[in-house]
């Protein structure tokens, strides 16, 4: 392209589908280098999209996108410009990892992009001073402020000194304070580097205001582009917000409005809320600190704070849900009870993620809750109906909620909340990601309940233009109140010019900065030690290596996993070789003696003596027999006949009965073999006894020799397939988590944005399972060995190789299931079909291979577990070595090659 | 009191709603109750099927190529012919799980009542096979040696003689007992997965703190979800047992459909209740999922259903006590198998009456506490 120099990145009608719904309509724009360019509009407008098109993460479906001198379409571009972009994903925190510390997430960037310990030192101590964040370097990332953890996926993405830096919302949810603090970081950076691009996705207008160039968008289109002055003179708008719902097309500002609050007749008598010193601790940490406030009926009380501060936590203890640790929450005058259910019927609440049935209409969730509330029957539908109308819910009453828009829903929410007319809402960040016209329109139905219905309102927000709107507003920070009065007074108490200004000092005073001084820098940059990374060669170790260090770390720190990996397969192994067992034991019979002559006693002498059986008392009488049967308390009834002892002296051949329960069959079918057994005991015995008048010598002996278990135990035969299927099961299913968490957690982005290749994730991310396999092969042979006894008779290395190879097989085939699934339930529930039944049945775990045919012979051929497990019973039973089993050896590393062709070809590179 | 029941039915319904609405578990229940129980049924086989057999003759006889042409299909695969050398290495490769061997001048020792020897070699590693496949070759060569002598005169006469017969499956049917058996074994397994996902669900969503902030109660919530999940395993039982264990399979079942069935109810009381407590333990359905997963494993191996009660070590024993799956597996078979009537399984329902009822209170006591935390 012509303009490639003037332009970091050319879009040219670009279309954009998520299955139905067309995210990006026909873009075309162009974003000139070397400047700070914002993308702006609400929610679900497509900017996310676009800056994942522009960034590589996402899959180009139509049209042509230009990044860095390159057409975004082709793989060589893209693995050349990926070390040049820094992409910062839409969320708190979203591509960092909770667990790790400060220090240890940027150090793992800058492991993703080869540079070398010296660099990395100071790169990192660089740009955590340059945060601010230098003192928390030792904290977990999960356990810092939303300010914080922005600043620390900025420092993520500068690691590398990028040429277009893409930051997708990074300030929604940040307190005002943090926000101000991070555009001021951006700025610092960009003087230091002007030749970096920076391109912004924001959904407050306020800060858009100061941006280069905006791009404004909406439902997928481009409606203006220009500088934030250009776009408010071409609509006449005072403010941005207001020049941007006037660039709405006409049907969506229909009806709209300027929000204005009429005046509150005050009221005194009993407070509607009334809290004092409440206060909550989670272990060391307090979320709430000592908050008091009164709020009287028919106030709107707002309730500002950044994410995390404690806003939430509080209003859970007003309503009930959370029992404080300190002070005492009053509704109406009286004391929160978590147990008293009329104080509920007074309050709506409505929390802040959507908290509807989405498997119920919109009518059914009104209806339920309705019903809930035991709203008089009479009446019950005409509420509804009314709640329906009043809330503008008719055209999609007979909707799942979960294909509405999100204003709609939140709607609803409000509808529901308040279906019950209660005296007071209590709502928690209702419109979050609402678009300005929806929140409007919301708004406006919030000051209808509270000045026609006299409701009490408490509300938290993070929009300043909301909180105007309140009567009296509250600041809250790391738990405490800040100040609390009305909006006015709050910003002439400051003697600011504007709200947020105001919150900004109280902010700064509370937190005990002074206002950031260009704090001198260290400009001096060992140059030396930079490296420019490029697109490297087929398989990086280091980057390798960086992942695995990072999985190794994350997995050490979640106790569910270590638990589950480390006791687990020794819980199984113990459950599972007592519970497949085919030795049959002490099976309680009891006898129905006719005769009870001296002979019929030596005849069952032979079973009472036997190890297989075990004597219950006599039975008595022959309805007996029946009842102890089917009570399950035997196993068979032997029945002699009444003159047992005399025929059998005559010589008349008596016949014994024996009857059977036959409801275990495997027990029953053995217990035929050993009566059967007792049996030719004592008839030899008994020839032996009466010479050889009567008895016939055996014509040929059948010696039986059970080979390779001689004490014919089921745990020698049963321990081999154990310590196979534990080992396959864990490692596969632990693997197959460990890729599919990073996508349900959206840190797959890091890969998506990185010069990384897939195998070098892929193989990053399965050693520290090799790992987990191999401890667990260890601890199973120390179980079977030191506590079943079963004795090693082969090669210990041999088996020792054999489970390296298999440890490396079954966490590729783990691999290669999480690449292919979505969400870590289908990983789970997946892995343990895939690997249980055909181990089972067709592994020779078992039964032996030798008898499978057809498909089951196939299936039982076509993973690695069958030759894994020719290595564990040829080694624990068989004494084989090296020399036998290599074949096994080869198919498994087949298995190993076969897994990562497959794993690497299913995993994506790109976002659909 | 009305109330609350009133609350209970309407919580319930909603949770059949989202149970409907979810393909994922709809299709877990119709595939565990018909297709996974006919596989295993018809495909897990307890009776000597297909073993593999080779033949070692030295002797080259009448006899031993009589012995040789007697075992037969199904039980067996036709006998391999194989050399005195390759006894070892044909096992040790697990090509054959018996071999016979008939030594030299076999036939000519037998007829000159010598009483000779002939060896059977077993792979006792393949346990499934061993045990039931040595006693079968054993009646196998003796019938034949039986025979073979018989053509020649001297009958042979035993001094005592037994007959067997079984009760409650005469023909010992393997596919009968491992239908039932993987009925109780999927209905544990349903009743711990879908009432903890129904808890998990929700707290994922926030849908439970909207609850708990309504004018219903814990107990209501978590009765609801128990009698609704209960219900959908219960009906998928029902059907399962006429449709799949009786018409497909033929399996005869003695006892009282409607016995079992509240006996089901009873179970699934407890088991839902320990899906629930399990479900406070943990954050998230994939955490849920690895701490179900051993408890499942362990209640379904040890509970008497896979291999009797009375061969495990003691402490496991009473360990298992604790586990309304034992008590359950024994209920079924007695009523299933034996037609028992209530005058004799009363015990194990009294029991998971008791046991379930513990864990109601125990997930009462954590509910509250547990989902509206952080």
């Amino acid at each position: 392209m012509a303009d490639a120099q003037n332009f970091v990145a050319a879009l040219k009608s670009v279309n954009h589908r998520y299955g139905e719904t067309l995210a990006l309509d026909g873009v075309s724009i162009s974003v000139p280098r070397g400047e700070m360019v914002g993308l702006i509009g609400p929610d679900g407008v497509g900017k996310s999209t676009l800056l994942g098109l522009i960034a590589g993460v996402r899959k180009i479906q139509q049209g042509d996108v230009n990044v860095l001198g390159g057409d975004m379409a082709t793989r060589k571009h893209r693995e050349n410009v990926y070390a040049q972009i820094a992409y910062m994903p839409q969320g708190l925190g979203h591509n960092l990892y909770p667990t790790l510390s400060v220090f240890e997430n940027v150090d793992f960037f800058g492991r993703l992009f080869g540079q070398s310990a010296k660099e990395r030192d100071w790169r990192i101590k660089d740009l955590l001073e340059s945060t601010g964040l230098a003192p928390f370097a030792k904290r977990p990332a999960g356990k810092l402020s939303g300010g914080m953890k922005q600043k620390l996926s900025l420092c993520c993405a500068l690691i590398h000194d990028p040429d277009l830096l893409i930051l997708d919302e990074p300030t929604t949810g940040v307190d005002p304070l943090s926000r101000r603090q991070f555009w001021e970081l951006i700025d610092r950076i960009r003087k230091r580097r002007p030749e970096m691009s920076v391109i912004t996705a924001t959904a407050y207008m306020e800060e858009a205001e100061r941006f280069d160039h905006l791009i404004a968008m909406d439902d997928g289109r481009v409606l203006a582009v220009g500088t934030s002055n250009e776009i408010k003179e071409k609509t006449g708008a005072k403010t941005l917000e207001e020049g941007f719902i006037a660039l709405l097309p006409e049907e969506k500002r229909a009806g709209h409005e300027v929000v204005t609050l009429p005046p509150r007749v005050e009221s005194d008598g009993v407070l509607a809320i009334e809290a004092k010193d409440l206060t909550m601790r989670f272990g060391d940490f307090t979320a709430v600190d000592h908050v008091s406030v009164k709020i009287q009926r028919g106030e709107i009380f707002g309730f500002l704070g950044s994410n995390g501060c404690g806003k939430t936590t509080t209003m859970k203890m007003l309503t009930g849900l959370l029992a404080p640790s300190e002070g005492i929450a009053k509704l109406f005058g009286k004391e929160v009870d978590a147990n008293d259910l009329k104080t509920r019927r007074r309050v709506g609440y409505m929390s802040q993620s959507f908290s509807l049935y989405g498997e119920l209409t919109v009518r059914q969730n009104l209806a339920l809750h309705a019903d809930l509330f035991d709203l008089p029957k009479a009446g019950r539908k005409a509420r509804i109906n009314e709640m329906i109308e009043r809330f503008d819910l008719a055209d999609v009453q007979n909707e799942l909620p979960e294909s509405l828009p999100l204003g709609v829903r939140q709607r609803l929410q409000l509808a529901v909340a308040v279906i019950h007319q209660p005296e007071m809402l209590i709502l928690d960040e209702p419109t979050s990601g609402v678009d300005p016209i929806a929140r409007d329109e919301f708004w406006r139905m919030l000051i209808a309940l509270s000045r026609d219905d006299g409701v009490t309102i408490f509300i938290s927000t993070h929009f300043i233009n909301e909180a105007e709107r309140c009567d009296r507003i509250s600041l809250m920070h790391a738990g405490k109140i800040l100040a609390m009065d009305k909006p006015d007074e709050l910003r002439k108490a400051r003697g600011a010019t504007t709200l947020e200004d105001a919150f900004i000092e109280y902010l700064e005073e509370a937190s005990g900065i002074v206002p950031e001084a260009e704090t001198a820098q260290a400009e001096q940059v060992p140059q030396n030690a930079k490296t420019k990374p490029k697109a490297s060669s087929f398989f990086s170790p280091s980057r390798t290596w960086a992942f695995a260090r990072r999985e190794a770390m994350e997995l050490v720190r979640d106790p569910i996993r270590v638990i589950f990996a480390l006791l687990g397969p020794i819980i199984l192994a113990i459950a599972m070789a007592n519970g497949i067992s085919f030795d049959v034991e002490k099976l309680n019979y009891a006898v129905l003696d006719q005769d009870k002559s001296q002979e019929s006693h030596r005849f069952l002498e032979n079973f009472s003596s036997s190890r297989y059986f075990q004597q219950k008392p006599q039975i008595a009488i022959r309805s007996d027999l029946d009842r102890r049967l089917k009570s399950g308390e035997l196993k068979f009834v032997l029945i002699i006949p009444p003159d047992f002892g005399r025929d059998l002296l005559k010589g008349h051949v008596p016949n014994v009965g024996a009857w059977f329960d036959g409801a275990v069959t495997f027990q029953a079918e053995t217990s035929r073999g050993y009566v059967q057994g007792v049996l030719a005991n004592y008839l030899a015995e008994y020839a032996r006894r009466e010479g050889a008048s009567q008895a016939v010598p055996p014509l040929a002996n059948i010696e039986t020799r059970f080979r390779y278990n001689q004490a014919f135990l089921s745990v020698f035969a049963i321990s081999p397939g154990v310590l196979m299927l534990l080992m396959y099961m864990f490692s596969t299913m632990l693997t197959a988590l460990g890729v599919v968490r990073e996508k349900e957690l959206g840190s797959i982005t890091n890969l998506y944005a990185s010069p990384a290749k897939k195998i070098e994730f892929l193989v990053g991310k399965q050693l520290p399972y090799i790992g987990f396999g191999i401890i667990s092969f260890a601890s199973l042979v120390a179980l079977m060995v030191f506590f079943f006894k079963v004795p090693v008779t082969g090669n210990f290395f041999a088996l020792a190789v054999g489970a390296m190879f298999f440890a490396v097989a079954a966490t590729s085939l783990g691999l290669v299931i999480s690449s292919f699934v979505s969400t870590q339930l289908a990983a789970i529930f997946g892995s343990a079909i895939i690997v249980m039944i055909p181990t089972l049945n067709f592994s020779g775990m078992m039964y032996p291979v030798s008898t499978l045919e057809g498909g089951g012979r196939f299936v039982g051929h076509a993973f690695p577990a069958l030759y894994f497990q020719q290595i564990t019973s040829g080694v624990f039973n068989k004494g084989l070595g090296f020399a036998s089993l290599y074949q096994s050896y080869l198919w498994i590393g087949f298995f190993c090659v076969l897994f990562w062709i497959l794993a690497t070809l299913l995993l994506k590179k790109q976002e659909a | 009191m009305l109330r609350s029941l009133k609350n209970t039915y309407r919580l319930g319904v909603k949770e059949l709603n989202s149970l409907r609405r979810d393909p994922v578990l709809i299709f877990l229940i119709i595939f565990t109750f018909t297709f996974a129980i006919y596989t295993v049924a018809t495909g897990v086989q307890t009776e000597l099927r297909n073993a593999s057999i080779a033949i070692v003759d030295e002797d080259h006889s009448e006899l031993s190529r009589q012995i040789s042409a007697s075992f037969l299909k199904p039980y067996f695969k036709s006998p391999v012919q194989i050399g005195l050398g390759e006894i070892d290495s044909s096992m040790d490769a697990s090509k054959f799980a018996f071999v016979i061997d008939i030594p030299p001048d076999f036939q000519a020792n037998l007829m000159a009542q010598q009483t000779p020897t002939l060896q059977v070699n077993v792979d006792a590693t393949a346990m499934t096979l061993a045990g039931n496949g040595a006693a079968y070759i054993q009646t196998i060569i003796n019938r034949q040696i039986g025979e073979f002598v018989s053509q020649s005169g001297t009958p042979i006469q035993q001094a005592v003689t037994i007959s067997m017969r079984t009760k409650f499956n005469p023909n010992l049917e393997s596919s009968w007992f491992m239908a039932v058996m993987q009925v109780v074994s999927n209905i544990t397994m349903l009743s711990l997965i879908l009432s903890g996902a129904a808890v998990i669900r929700e707290r994922e969503r926030g849908t439970i703190e909207h609850l708990l902030v309504m004018p219903v109660t814990p107990g209501e919530i978590m009765l609801a979800k128990i009698w609704a999940n209960g219900l959908a395993i219960i009906l998928a039982v029902i059907l399962s047992l006429y449709a799949i264990v009786q018409g497909v399979l033929g399996v005869h079942i003695s006892g009282s459909i409607v016995l079992f069935v509240i006996g089901t109810a009873l179970f699934l009381y407890a088991m839902t209740a320990l899906g629930i407590v399990l479900s406070t333990f943990a954050k998230s359905m994939p955490q849920f999922a690895l701490l179900a997963i051993p408890f499942f494993v362990v209640m379904n191996m040890l509970s008497g259903g896979t291999s009797p009660l009375e061969g495990m070590p003691k402490v496991l024993q009473i360990i298992m006590q604790a586990s309304p799956s034992t008590h359950f597996t024994s209920f079924a078979q007695a009523v299933l198998f034996r037609g028992a009537g209530i005058d004799i399984v009363w015990p194990q329902m009294a029991l998971m009456l008791l046991i379930g009822t513990v864990l109601f209170v125990i997930s009462l006591m954590r509910f509250r506490s547990t989902m509206s935390a952080r």
